[in-house]
């Protein structure tokens, strides 16, 4: 039976439609992966000189155990947002006689596969190898080995239940916060020395491997809970009875101060808010808004003003980025629709670029306590704001015009590939490094005050040609009209 | 009202479409039969400009719709689920899609109590969007979205599958109102010949991307509209 299911999966991948460029990101991941590993097993291999260098009179196998918690943490966070449980279609085979348990192990079972489980040998075995020709006990490190590929296995099946939990609230990324965040908190305030008992336990692990049953036993407990959720899932009746959520629907009258734009308005502001995906890109701009604080509390970037601008760029630009990349593709399942209406062109993409205006606005306005670590920081954003309003949001309309993938809503965010071709990896290009590279360039190489009015003299062009550059944009749209409905008809 | 000329459609060298002449004049509720792939569906996306036609050209109302846009305000078309925006309960689809034919939130409650019974009360105030309602409902909500906002000219494609008996019956009334009582022209394909004789003036048969009959409905046409298609079948 498995192996009727891996021929099932076997063909999914060859068979499908967008296989082409299915592969080309699967060959792009392969890279990716490739520097994980690199990097991992250099780790490995250089963790224990560099530790003990660092610190000459501890142990640096007590110093990695001490560690652990965090990276059980991180990977836990990690897992959340990149690890998806492996889906198979399952409805087809649900009337065949295939035993249920079967497909719950088979789809639980592959979950071990996957190559975040595989990443941390590559630290821990040569880890290992280093820790026996430094004379620790083969048993102890071998026991240690064990330990840590269960704590893997068991942070994989941990994230699978608190990702069910998450799916079935409205607040999608709590659960994982909460659990995360409070087990940090309880830690660093010391209420509860977490790491201290986990690396305890580790090390009473190590040197007693009988207690690696205690392991296995948590670890059976993650997989039959696991095995719980999912059985139960199977049932036909848990896909045909979706939960439906009362709607609680505003009429967002306010709206109606757009004037012609406001159907669309609405339309595209219920979009964000009613969909798993968009609704995302709005907590992100969270993310956008904090990403200063890896800079500028550094002193050594306080005296390199050049990165400002790139800083200024993401953080004002973040939504802008985020949202516009995939215009037109958020409306794809009914652009056909949309194509048949009666509708002028330049008035949907008007309210979408009203939008973008007014996020670039807001997370300027949000950004502004950054004035406390120099003034130069608050000037650097307002020319990056003008820069964001006046070009990269018609950049990013028309790279939309390009856009031939389609998008399905209801799929969660955060390296969701979907709707990605390579436009939008080209579009990054121009949108953040060049406007990084401008001002970085004139306020290196001339003066910080030039660097700031380039950025804001673009701005204001693109902003004096307004009606211009959307009549551009709007060809352009129409011209591939044929093409993007096709291409938005088609399933990926 | 529609006139269509020399459209063909072809598909790497494939034709899937090939009509040399065909007039719909107004008012008049015009019926596509054919079986699958024989080209209706085809028509319908080009008569909305949703597809680019290989040769030749159809004139709606006298606007060439490959050419010209406007055919947009007097024409409404219901061609399947991805029409509707699933994000978005009736009731706010209803509106979007009034603001975007300009009529008001009035304009379309008075249409939409019309539809009463049509709706069965499942559609509207039931707090739920679009994508977790059933087909059959969807479908409902669908086509009376394309009555919004008086349109001259009506597209269906498929209208009757997955409704109920009762809905069925109710939309070939609303169907035949439409033609009869306020000088619609109505375009509909279907698999069922009987709804398509009991609704249209005039049916046409798609096979193979040619216009292969093109009948005025009588007591006879059900059976030989039978007749034709379990003779294709043989051959």
């Amino acid at each position: 039976m498995i192996s009727k299911f891996i021929s099932l999966e076997w063909k999914q991948f060859f068979r499908s439609a967008s296989f082409g460029k299915s592969l080309a990101l699967k060959i792009l991941m392969g890279f990716f992966a490739l520097y994980f590993i690199v990097t991992f097993l250099a780790l490995g291999v250089g963790l224990y000189p560099g530790l003990k260098k660092a610190f000459p009179d501890q142990d640096p196998f007590i110093i990695v155990n001490q560690v652990i918690f965090y990276w059980v943490l991180m990977e836990l966070l990690i897992r959340f947002f990149f690890q998806k449980l492996p889906v198979m279609s399952v409805k087809p085979l649900l009337t065949l006689p295939v035993k249920r348990n079967t497909v719950v192990n088979y789809v639980l079972g592959k979950s071990t596969l996957a190559f975040i489980n595989f990443l941390p040998l590559f630290a821990t075995i040569p880890f290992s190898i280093v820790l026996m020709s430094k004379g620790y006990s083969k048993s102890m490190v071998l026991t240690w080995l064990v330990a840590m590929v269960l704590i893997s296995l068991i942070s994989n099946f941990l994230n699978f239940i608190i990702e069910s939990i998450s799916s079935e609230t409205e607040l999608s990324y709590l659960p994982i916060i909460v659990v995360a965040g409070g087990l940090f908190a309880l830690n660093y305030f010391e209420i509860l020395d977490i790491s201290g008992l986990l690396s305890a336990s580790i090390l009473a692990i190590a040197n007693n491997p009988i207690y690696l049953l205690i392991l296995v036993a948590i670890l059976g407990v993650c997989y039959w809970f696991n095995f719980k959720i999912l059985r139960q899932k199977l049932y036909l009746d848990h896909s045909l009875k979706t939960k439906i959520k009362e709607v609680n629907a505003s009429n967002l009258g306010w709206t109606k101060n757009f004037g012609d734009i406001a159907p669309f308005m609405q339309l595209d502001l219920r979009l964000i808010w009613r969909n798993k995906r968009p609704k995302s890109s709005v907590f992100i701009l969270v993310i956008g808004l904090l990403y200063g604080l890896f800079f500028y509390p550094n002193p050594q970037f306080q005296d390199s003003p050049m990165i400002f601008g790139f800083v200024g760029i993401f953080v004002t630009g973040i939504f802008l980025i985020n949202f516009g990349q995939f215009i037109p593709a958020w409306d794809s399942g009914y652009y056909k629709m949309l194509m048949s209406q009666n509708i002028k062109y330049e008035q949907y993409l008007k309210s979408k670029y009203t939008l973008m205006i007014l996020s670039v606005i807001i997370m300027f306005v949000l950004s502004i306590p950054y004035v406390y670590f120099g003034w130069k920081i608050l000037a650097a954003h307002f020319a990056a704001a003008i820069y964001n309003i006046g070009v990269n949001s018609y950049v990013i309309m028309l790279g939309g015009s390009f856009n031939r993938k389609k998008i399905d809503l209801n799929q969660r965010a955060a390296f969701n590939y979907q709707g990605t071709g390579a436009v939008q990896w080209i579009i990054g290009i121009p949108l953040m490094i060049l406007p990084a590279a401008i001002f970085g360039l004139t306020s290196f190489f001339i003066s910080f005050q030039v660097g700031l009015f380039a950025l804001a003299f673009l701005g204001l062009l693109g902003i004096v040609f307004h009606q211009k550059l959307m009549k551009l944009i709007t060809q352009k749209y129409l011209d591939s009209k044929y093409k993007m409905i096709d291409a938005f008809s088609q399933d990926s | 009202m529609i006139k269509t000329t020399n459209l063909s459609k072809k598909y790497n060298s494939k034709e899937v479409l090939n009509i040399s002449t065909l007039e719909i004049p107004k008012g008049q509720s015009f019926g596509l039969v054919g079986n699958n792939g024989a080209g209706k569906t085809t028509y319908f996306s080009l008569l909305l400009d949703l597809i680019k036609p290989t040769t030749g050209q159809i004139e709606n109302n006298g606007v060439i719709v490959s050419e010209s846009e406007d055919w947009k305000p007097f024409t409404s078309a219901f061609i399947d689920e991805s029409f509707l925006i699933g994000y978005l309960t009736p009731e706010e689809y209803f509106y979007f899609i009034g603001d975007l034919r300009g009529q008001n939130k009035q304009d379309v409650d008075n249409l939409l109590a019309q539809f009463e019974d049509f709706f069965h009360g499942e559609i509207l105030n039931q707090k739920k969007y679009l994508r977790d309602l059933s087909k059959g409902n969807q479908k409902k909500a669908g086509i009376v979205a394309a009555l919004i906002g008086n349109p001259e000219v009506i597209i269906l494609d498929e209208p009757f599958a997955n409704l109920d008996p009762t809905t069925q019956i109710r939309l070939k009334q609303i169907i035949k109102d439409l033609a009869e009582k306020q000088g619609v022209t109505v375009l509909v394909s279907s698999h069922d010949l009987l709804h398509v004789t009991d609704v249209c003036e005039r049916i046409v048969v798609l096979d193979k991307g040619q216009a292969v009959k093109d009948i005025k409905t009588s007591e006879a046409t059900l059976k030989e509209l039978e007749a034709h298609f379990s003779g294709i079948s043989e051959v």
